[in-house]
């Protein structure tokens, strides 16, 4: 698994190829040195080595001083607005923010697996995926909350630990998701492949499927920070009840400056961090990509491949080779055939196609049914107390959430029509246009990642003084949080137009509002509806921070069911929360089912290309 | 690599004759409910097949035979629905260990560079050291003629240089039994010619250490110039009709009058699925081979039901004017050669041309029809009429699909209904492409319409007369 970060085998790509050695000579070498180390000549330490000792001890030192936080003994944390407080605040949110990936990403290769291949196991994994991701994030607080601080009470770790989980919860589900399709539809013959050349199940794993699942599992990891940023403001800093809780990092700093009214932190804070965001994406994401580009399924290679210097630099360093070929490799080489005879699975099995195996009754199946019947038992006794709880929402209660329900889905349409309004035009406009679309690209892409929830306070100054402020600024927050997904995949359609149609469009003079119709709108439908399933699901979880503001000491609300989920959730009133929670959920499963997928299946029958 | 080469060749020699692989009524069928014998789509109808130490054997039929679920059931990829397979004697009932398989699709790890993907096979073995692997892939990948591209990924090489991989693969585990699922299909004519015979000079100098060699193709001259046995198979359902002797090892390769009798001989029993493939042998046997048949057996089931082969209206005409320039009568080996086309292209439009009744394959020649002379010399209405008046007059489906619309009060018909009939015949894939093809022949011939959003069948209102 951590063949994620460290890039195997990486000098082949920009090294040319070798003129054939004899074969006597190669097999006196390999003999002596072992094959890889004499195919490349020994590099000299230099520049990249002092850069990446400087990088692994600033991530110690980061480990161990988070680590000596988190036992600190305290529950509330003064949050200062020094300048010289945030580089260590930044730390603080950058490591929540990996622990929580790390967490997301073990999740997801888990379950992805799972899911894909036991047959059995899958209709039911799959529709509570479904149903966890329609969860709005932040329901899931008290719970958590309450069970850590229990957990811990004396210690920030309980608070930390929430906050880490909370964030898990915005970025696990679309990372599994992609990571489930992607071993679900693995090429037949490379799985005969694995199966005739009788790979173990952890080889099938780590050789097959994780590599085929590569690409979107980098994409999707991506799109999860920068909900992970989102969500992480909230996180920092949790009201419960009569409790509050504030944890040193990024979003409780920008919180603090908010209520303080301190424009200048604010800007500090902000300015900070969009340093680490645009940080990580030119020393992490690019050559993260650049690097994941080799798992492309592809059989020519293409011309268009992205770059990297950072991780050019990188496959430079002599020091890394040397960990790589010396300790790496045959570290891996050793942890693999441990893991070959540990992992479960079947080696070899026939396809039945459906056709009934008689099963035989093992210390698996046994182990296998007691977990569904702890499962089970788990859910029915969650379900009589929910409905215990549920039996406590008052009539009036029901009312509102029925209210809150229609006027959060009116603003979550009018979200979606206004960010639709200006990115559809825009996109278009950058995706036909390829000398913009390499410029703004990478621009786009940034200011994408810049979490609305921070800019939120910076606007909510401004927007308050207005009459029907918070109405205004609740569709703001939604937009913002939301608009990206639309203009992204507005811009990839729109780079998808063939030439040859665009060019029949030119020639038969087909253009104005007839040249949208006819070619841009089919081409671009697809990624279009793709942009609105993320962006209105993305919408209706926005709502629950959007239509409940907390801010200089004050409490701004509107009626929504967004609000009711964070009234409930600060006021720990479970029952209310948990209806709502439920009726979110519902309406936005519903929505999936009934507008979504159906456009969905419009798009791919109709007006997929080739 | 080169004693152990010899040391496996010697062997062959020794144990030859050893029956290794066997299977015996060997059956497979779809279908909701398998036991029904209603129900099912007979794939693989009373397969019975011996491979022995020491064998190269062909595997030969058109496509829809079923070779390829044949050669996975022989090697316990997939689980036949009757019948018994043995390895060794034992009864296989899982993946077999001692198996090496060649893709038609390569099927190699485009993130494995060329060397990883030969020591894929070796990586479970935990008895051998990671220098070990490298020696033994970098052995098998000098035998195949890679070296050089050890660290090149696949997406690098070209269609022939990717096969060979995917030979190194399967040489470097050494495994007892090799299975080459149309391996060079997928290649140029010239890059499979090449690899081809240097698999054989492989093979003839005993450097490929595996004891069978079992080769699914649908060319035929591939089989006669490689194979010691030639399995001929027949489709609907995929069935042996005959097992041919092939020409001696030393003589394979030239085309030598044996050879040339003995594709002559395959191209008349495979271009005549209906007739019996000993009748066609009898006067045959001076060929030089010698084999054995199965009798064609009373039409089974699924014969019953007219199955389409997949052909444009296009193609049907041209291959029509072609045998009309040649006087209307034409050598469907020189058709094949001459248009490049493999019996797997070349017999479904045969296929075609003799199901509307525009000609008849006899002796290994294709015949024009009266109407099939027409069809040639006509110009596009002339050709719609007939192809209209043909379709009408010999395709069940397309009949019983026009005579339901013509009653019918609107003209209409949901399409379900008539893929829930086909479906009771043919796997759901195939009832889609039997549909699919009854469709464009259908529109070609202006019969009826479809629309594919609604699912609807119906009638044209210039052709309801309303």
């Amino acid at each position: 698994m951590a063949q994620i970060y460290l890039p195997e085998r990486t000098e082949e790509q920009n090294r040319p190829q070798r003129s054939p050695i004899p074969s006597t000579t190669r097999e006196q070498r390999e003999t002596n040195t072992g094959p890889q180390a004499t195919v490349t000549p020994t590099r000299q330490p230099g520049l990249a080595d002092v850069a990446v000792i400087v990088g692994l001890v600033g991530l110690v030192a980061l480990i161990i001083a988070g680590a000596g936080r988190a036992t600190a003994h305290s529950t509330d944390t003064v949050i200062s607005l020094s300048p010289a407080v945030l580089p260590l605040y930044a730390g603080y949110s950058l490591l929540r923010m990996v622990l929580a990936y790390i967490l997301s990403l073990t999740f997801t290769l888990v379950y992805g697996h799972v899911a894909a291949t036991n047959a059995r196991a899958r209709s039911i994994m799959v529709s509570m995926l479904d149903i966890l991701q329609s969860i709005p994030i932040l329901s899931f607080l008290p719970g958590v909350v309450l069970a850590l601080i229990a957990l811990f009470p004396n210690s920030s770790l309980g608070v930390e630990l929430s906050a880490i989980i909370l964030i898990f919860t915005s970025q696990a589900w679309n990372m599994t998701f992609s990571f489930y399709h992607s071993v679900k539809t693995l090429p037949l013959d490379l799985q005969e492949a694995a199966t005739v050349y009788r790979l173990t199940p952890w080889r099938r794993f780590t050789r097959l499927e994780l590599p085929f699942g590569m690409l979107g599992l980098v994409w999707n990891s991506m799109m999860s920070w920068a909900g992970g940023w989102f969500f992480l403001m909230a996180a920092e800093q949790l009201t419960l009840g009569k409790r509050s809780f504030r944890l040193p990092g990024i979003g409780s700093y920008l919180q603090t400056a908010a209520n303080r009214g301190d424009v200048r932190a604010l800007i500090l804070g902000l300015g900070t961090l969009v340093l680490v965001i645009i940080l990580l994406d030119l020393l992490f994401w690019r050559p993260l990509v650049a690097w994941s580009d080799k798992f492309k399924f592809e059989q020519t290679k293409s011309s268009d491949t992205p770059e990297s210097p950072v991780l050019d630099f990188l496959r430079r360093s002599a020091l890394l080779e040397q960990f790589t070929t010396r300790f790496w490799r045959p570290f891996m080489d050793r942890f693999n055939l441990v893991l070959d005879r540990i992992v479960p699975g079947e080696t070899l099995s026939l396809m039945t196609e459906g056709e009934a195996v008689p099963r035989r009754v093992t210390a698996a199946t046994v182990a296998g049914w007691a977990v569904t019947a702890l499962i089970v038992a788990g859910a029915l006794f969650g379900v009589f107390n929910a409905v215990k709880l549920l039996a406590q929402v008052s009539v009036h209660d029901w009312g509102q959430i029925l209210l809150g329900g229609l006027l959060t889905f009116l603003r979550t349409v009018v979200t979606l029509a206004l960010g639709l309004a200006w990115t559809l035009p825009l996109g278009v406009a950058i995706g036909t246009n390829p000398k913009w679309s390499r410029r703004l690209q990478p621009v786009v892409q940034v200011v994408a990642s810049i979490p609305a929830t921070a800019l939120f306070p910076i606007l909510l100054i401004g927007l308050l003084r207005l009459p029907a402020g918070i109405e205004f600024a609740a569709i703001l927050l939604m937009l913002l949080g939301t608009q990206w997904y639309m203009l992204f995949n507005i811009i990839a359609g729109a780079s998808s137009i063939p030439t040859d149609l665009r060019e029949a469009a030119r020639v038969y003079q087909v253009t104005g509002w007839r040249r949208w119709r006819t070619l841009i709108l089919p081409c671009v439908f697809p990624y279009l509806v793709t942009g609105l399933i993320t962006a209105s699901g993305g919408a209706w979880n926005a709502s629950v921070v959007a239509e409940f503001v907390q801010f200089n000491g004050s409490t701004h609300a509107t009626l929504g069911l967004g609000s009711l989920i964070a009234q409930s959730a600060a006021q720990n009133h479970l029952a209310v929360l948990l209806a709502s929670t439920i009726f979110m959920a519902a309406i936005v499963v519903t929505i999936n089912r009934l507008v979504w997928r159906r456009m969905y299946n419009l798009a791919d029958r109709k007006y997929a290309l080739g | 690599m080169a004693n152990l080469a010899r040391m496996r060749a010697n062997g062959r020699t020794k144990d030859a004759g050893e029956i290794l692989l066997e299977a015996e009524h060997v059956a497979k069928y779809y279908g909701t409910d398998a036991k029904n014998e209603q129900q099912r789509v007979l794939v693989l109808d009373d397969i019975s097949i011996q491979v022995k130490s020491g064998e190269f054997v062909a595997i030969l039929g058109p496509s829809g035979s079923g070779k390829s679920t044949l050669l996975r059931i022989l090697g316990g990829l997939i689980r036949a629905s009757d019948g018994s397979v043995r390895y060794r004697g034992t009864e296989v009932t899982a993946p077999n260990t001692n198996l090496a398989l060649i893709f038609q699709t390569f099927a190699l790890f485009p993130w494995l560079t060329v060397l990883e993907n030969v020591e894929l096979g070796l990586e479970a073995q935990p008895n051998l050291t990671r220098t070990q692997k490298t020696k033994r892939a970098l052995a098998a990948i000098d035998t195949i003629g890679l070296d050089g591209f050890e660290d090149a990924y696949p997406k690098e090489l070209s269609g022939g240089m990717r096969q060979r991989v995917g030979f190194a693969r399967a040489l470097v585990v050494q495994p007892e039994l090799l299975f080459m699922d149309e391996p060079f299909s997928a290649l140029d004519v010239l890059t499979a010619e090449n690899l081809r015979n240097e698999l054989m000079r492989l093979w003839r100098e005993g450097r490929i250490p595996t004891k069978a060699i079992l080769l699914i193709t649908h060319s035929i001259e591939e089989a006669v110039f490689m194979a010691d046995r030639i399995v001929v198979m027949g489709h609907d359902p995929g069935r042996i009709r005959a097992i041919l002797t092939g020409i001696p090892l030393a003589e394979r390769g030239t085309k030598t009058p044996a050879a040339e009798a003995l594709i002559d001989l395959v191209y008349t029993i495979i271009t005549q699925p209906d007739e019996d493939a000993a009748d066609l042998m009898a006067g045959r046997v001076n060929a030089g081979t010698g084999g054995t048949t199965t009798p064609e057996r009373a039409k089974s089931a699924a014969k019953n039901y007219q199955t389409l082969p997949h052909v444009k209206i296009g193609v049907i005409n041209g291959l029509a004017e072609r045998v009309l320039r040649a006087g209307g009568r034409e050598d469907l080996f020189v058709l094949g050669r001459e248009l490049q086309l493999e019996i797997d292209d070349l017999l479904p439009i045969v296929e075609a041309i003799e199901l509307l009744g525009f000609g008849e394959a006899t002796g290994g020649d294709l015949v024009l029809s009266d109407a099939g002379k027409q069809l040639a010399e006509g110009d596009d209405q002339t050709d719609k009429t007939l192809f209209r008046q043909q379709a009408l007059a010999h395709i069940a489906l397309i009949r019983q699909i026009a005579d339901t619309l013509a009653t019918a009060e609107d003209h209409e018909l949901d399409s379900d209904e008539i893929r829930e009939q086909l479906e009771e015949h043919f796997s759901p894939d195939e009832a889609e492409r039997q549909f699919g093809t009854a469709i464009d022949w259908a529109r070609y011939a202006e019969l009826f319409a479809y629309d594919d959003e609604s699912g609807l069948l119906y009638l044209e209102d210039a052709l309801t007369g309303e």
